[in-house]
């Protein structure tokens, strides 16, 4: 088992390789970069102006290697699903695709300074999070667990890049059954 | 807290005719823990829909057939205790607003902010969760204080009822005079859960178990460091029981600075804590027991009889349970019913000999002595039936006679023990902790025979 990054139009070479860093720490599995060609203008919706993060989901599936893996896509655009405004990322729960994107994760939206230092640490926390999920563990209600739900940009900061004891348990159980 | 070890699921139905929508909230439920599923139209959430079975339903007002509001009836007939909040798009507003006097909880406008939905459906849970709990504990309180819990159908308990009935819709200070373990605090709680105060609380104050010292701080309160020790400033029962009942129970044992300050609290519904020097109105129903012969103490000067008569303005007396032996096999099925259960095991009833034995016994403890040797028995207890051998009561096969004196009963005392030591003089002098001479005398004296 490994787990793939899939860069989606995505070039800070800098942030992927920490991110690499930060995943293979976190569930302990060889990380690696999947140099795929990958368009975002079939998933994109004029009249929000923004990209549909479950046909990305798809379109990772569509392109995944056929072996026991997990693959992250990293973008940079505004994702959304249908009911909802906006998301960070989406993951198939049990499955084998998830998505992140830095656009929501900037300071800068908000009106504050840059912070490339926050921006790193929350897209790292967003993939652990989103991947979490590929693993079969559902949000977790411990604050500080990595499972947390988070729907504002300020909360990421508040949770750790720890899986708390109980979801810890669940992701060694889950790994070892796939 | 994690939601995989919560032990109830809660569930959230989805009705949209959007399949991505459908999909798209199914999911993000699901990842937060919660069990959902979802119906394209009103049809098929009309087949899914079961009394209880959904706890939150997201309900599209525009759906094809049947719309939404109409559905939202529907499922309010057939689930009313479902929480239903309205999907709408921006131009439907008009109709979710109109859906929400209709008795919908909320309404989302598609697109939802995240953030919005996450809270929404956490305030709906807790809202539930509460309301589930308020009923819950509603229910244990009228179970607790319910009438039904005091048993019997001896004209003298008949007449106990009649008189809470009567008394217990009025602001009456009622005296409940009985021996202990008569049911004297079950009396009064059956009096404040049938009063217009039975959503206040009922606050009982064991007088018989306070110094003197200690009973103006217990029923006033104190002011931090009114006295050594007084590190927090403390409420006082009466002041705890404002809006309800304040029960106090062995009343007949209080000093007389108390009986003062007592007196003065029930004339003037006003007090200050010790060390304090507010004055804090209270509004109390009172509620006194005794097992005292109380007039007699005012005769004797140690009651104040001012006090007596404010507090023995409706008087309740408990017929002790020797003098309706009647209600006893009522009461041991009545107990037997309810504890089995609890201890879990599977007891019948009573065979015939235990149940002479049991209506024989003078019961001192009375009801509260018998639930504890119906307990005991059930606990002991090897066959399906209680037997003789089950119950915790020392043979005494004439019982206890009319005539209490020492001479009577210890003659009853004497025949049980020389019977259950198969009339061995030493041994029953042994136990008895008198010498063989002494035990023949009283033997001669009192005509005992084998």
């Amino acid at each position: 088992m490994r787990i793939y990054i899939l860069p989606i139009e995505f070039t800070d070479k800098n942030l992927l390789s920490s991110l690499l860093a930060a995943l293979r720490d976190a569930f302990g599995l060889p990380v690696m970069i999947l140099n795929r060609s990958f368009s975002l203008e079939g998933g994109r919706d004029p009249i929000r102006n923004q990209y549909n993060s479950t046909w990305i989901l798809s379109r990772i599936l569509e392109i995944a290697p056929d072996e026991d893996c997990k693959i992250l896509g990293v973008a940079a655009v505004d994702l959304y699903v249908p009911v909802l405004t906006y998301v960070f990322g989406e993951a198939q729960l049990t499955g084998k695709a998830a998505v992140v994107s830095t656009y929501r994760l900037r300071d800068e939206l908000y009106g504050l300074p840059k912070n490339p230092e926050k921006l790193k640490e929350r897209l790292e926390k967003e993939a652990i999070h989103e991947l979490g999920h590929t693993f079969g563990i559902i949000h977790c209600r411990e604050p500080e667990c990595i499972m947390y739900s988070t729907t504002y940009a300020e909360e990421i900061d508040f949770k750790s890049k720890n899986f708390c004891r109980v979801c810890s348990a669940l992701l060694e159980e889950n790994k070892k059954k796939s | 807290m994690n939601p995989k070890k919560d032990s109830r699921q809660v569930s959230i139905l989805v009705v949209d005719d959007e399949l991505s929508v459908r999909d798209s909230m199914t999911k993000w439920f699901v990842e937060d823990g919660y069990q959902a599923d979802s119906a394209a139209d009103a049809t098929e959430a009309l087949k899914k829909l079961k009394p209880g079975l959904w706890d939150i339903i997201f309900l599209d007002i525009k759906l094809p057939g049947m719309d939404g509001m109409e559905l939202q009836q529907r499922i309010k007939a057939i689930d009313p205790n479902a929480t239903i909040i309205m999907i709408t798009a921006y131009a439907s507003v008009d109709t979710a607003v109109k859906s929400l006097k209709e008795g919908a909880y909320d309404y989302v406008t598609k697109p939802v902010d995240p953030d919005y939905l996450s809270h929404m459906v956490a305030n709906v849970v807790k809202q539930k969760r509460l309301l589930s709990e308020n009923i819950q504990l509603r229910e244990q309180i009228q179970e607790l204080y319910e009438i039904d819990q005091i048993v019997g159908k001896n004209p003298a308990m008949l007449k106990v009822f009649d008189l809470i009935e009567t008394v217990a819709p009025t602001d009456t200070t009622v005296m409940i005079k009985g021996e202990s373990g008569t049911g004297k605090e079950l009396i009064a709680r059956a009096i404040h859960s049938k009063s217009s105060r039975r959503f206040f609380p009922i606050i009982t104050v064991n007088c018989g178990g306070l110094t003197e010292g200690l009973t103006e701080s217990e029923f006033f309160g104190h002011e931090k460091g009114a006295f050594t020790g007084a590190l927090y400033r403390r409420k006082g029962k009466f002041e705890m029981a404002d809006g309800g009942t304040i029960f106090l129970d062995e009343v007949g044992n209080i000093g007389a600075k108390a009986q003062t300050d007592l007196l003065r609290v029930i004339e003037t519904k006003q007090f200050t804590r010790v060390g304090g020097d507010e004055f804090i109105k209270v509004d109390f129903r009172l509620i006194c027991a005794t097992n005292r012969d109380l007039e007699l103490a005012v005769k004797e000067g140690t009651f104040r009889e001012d006090l007596y008569y404010r507090l023995n303005v409706f008087s309740i007396s408990i017929p002790p349970l020797r003098e309706r032996r009647s209600d006893i096999p009522l009461l041991c099925n009545y107990f037997l019913k309810k504890l089995a259960d609890s201890i879990n095991k599977s007891i019948t009833g009573f065979s015939s000999e235990a149940m002479e034995k049991l209506e024989a016994y003078h019961w001192p403890g009375n009801v509260r002595e018998l639930r504890n040797a119906v307990e005991r028995a059930i606990v002991v207890a090897k066959e399906s039936c209680i037997g003789v051998s089950d119950l915790p009561i020392p043979p005494c096969p004439e019982g206890i006679p009319d005539d209490q004196s020492l001479e009577a009963m210890e003659k009853v005392h004497i025949k049980s023990i020389l019977e259950q030591m198969g009339w061995n003089i030493t041994r029953t002098a042994e136990v008895l902790g008198i010498d063989r001479a002494t035990l023949y005398k009283k033997i001669e004296k009192y005509g005992l025979r084998k």
